[in-house]
């Protein structure tokens, strides 16, 4: 049992502090998730100028 | 914050803002509309994008059109005060001020075109950048409280998201986009006007020269069937394009036909019959706008996802 009885008004914010927390740790996934794609999509190319990778470029069948 | 905070501020404890009002200032209708047509631009293009991407990225548009939406909501407390559809808002209710509305309205704006820059292309951000500028300046403050036209020429501004998705996906602006652009903007007109013909008296109070206020609804009538009769071939020219097929094609015709009948009994229509039957036909014709605009992109999303070639062969059988 809680030793101070929450006001009404108490709740709503702790309810919409709740809901932004949520939102933010979703934001913080979803930036977590477009870098990973990105970098995937990036992952041929040499980070410092952009050229081919011929460690990780797949040999062509003769 | 402290206790004290509950009662040191203007408000009221029961006239405080919750989430809901924050949310409710971003126009969560309009955006869903957003979201369905941004998303069909982005799935019917021809350039596959990452699911994570394409979720971002339509994310960003909503949020944009959810910042314009607060803009507007910021700058218009006036009017909606005093209309009895808005009157409930936020800001009218007391239970968000408009210093907050216009902060997270600009704040959502430089968040969602930041994250649409980074997430998907710079063109895409820039013309989203460039639809929240249109809606809340060029629309809001400018066109509505001063032409009867607001309506026609503010439409590009919910015209714009099925291009933005286009963009995301091919990183150019396609005549396939432009159409998807002027099938909304023709549709708007039709779609407001005749939300405006049983919504009279709240625009006339408020003192916005709506068509229906300044020409009177007999002429607001005629220009609803001309601008229905102007988007039949915009709607149709779809199907001629690499998004359009049979399928569309048909549904396209179906619902030009239903669209532009109930057109056609509007224009017919008297005022004394109108009012009598408390506008039941514009009402109707309202709600069928919705299905017509709906139904259109539904389909675009469907001949993009299913082969429907075979209706050739039906043809020359």
């Amino acid at each position: 049992m809680a030793l101070i009885k929450l006001h009404p008004q108490h709740k709503k914010r702790q309810r919409s502090n709740i809901i932004i927390g949520c939102l933010l740790l979703s934001f913080v996934v979803l930036v977590f998730g477009v870098t990973v794609v990105k970098m995937s999509n990036g992952a041929m190319l040499e980070a410092f100028d952009h050229s081919y990778r011929i460690s990780v470029t797949p040999v062509a069948d003769e | 914050m402290t206790d004290a905070s509950i009662t040191s501020t203007g408000y009221s404890i029961h006239n405080q803002a919750e989430f809901d009002d924050y949310f409710a200032l971003l126009k969560p209708r309009v955006m869903s509309l957003v979201v369905f047509t941004a998303s069909v631009g982005l799935f019917v293009a021809p350039n596959g994008v990452h699911p994570i991407l394409a979720f971002a990225s339509i994310l960003f548009i909503a949020i944009g059109a959810g910042a314009s939406g607060a803009l507007n909501m910021w700058w218009d407390a006036d009017i909606d005060a005093v209309m009895k559809r808005t009157s409930g808002r936020p800001i009218p209710g007391g239970r968000v001020s408009p210093s907050e509305a216009r902060n997270l309205g600009l704040w959502l704006s430089v968040f969602s075109v930041g994250m649409l820059a980074i997430t998907a292309n710079f063109l895409s951000a820039a013309l989203l950048a460039f639809t929240i500028f249109f809606y809340a300046v060029i629309y809001t403050m400018w066109l509505k409280r001063w032409t009867p036209q607001n309506i026609v020429i503010g439409g590009a501004a919910g015209a714009f998201p099925p291009m933005i998705g286009w963009v995301v996906a091919t990183g150019e602006i396609g005549i396939e986009s432009v159409l998807m652009f002027a099938l909304i903007f023709m549709w708007t007109p039709p779609h407001f006007w005749a939300l405006a013909l049983f919504m009279n008296n709240d625009y006339a109070k408020a003192g916005v020269p709506m068509l229906t206020v300044t020409n009177g609804k007999k002429s607001t009538r005629a220009h609803i069937l001309i601008y229905t009769i102007l988007l039949v071939p915009v709607a149709l020219s779809l199907s001629f394009t690499q998004l359009g097929g049979p399928f569309y094609f048909i549904t396209s015709l179906g619902l030009n036909c239903w669209f532009l009948l109930g057109a056609y009994r509007l224009f017919l229509r008297d005022e004394i019959t109108a009012e009598t039957q408390n506008y039941k036909l514009e009402r109707t014709f309202f709600f069928v706008s919705l299905i017509y605009l709906f139904a259109h992109f539904l389909a675009l999303l469907i001949e993009a996802f299913i082969d429907f070639s075979f209706i050739n062969w039906l043809v020359f059988i």
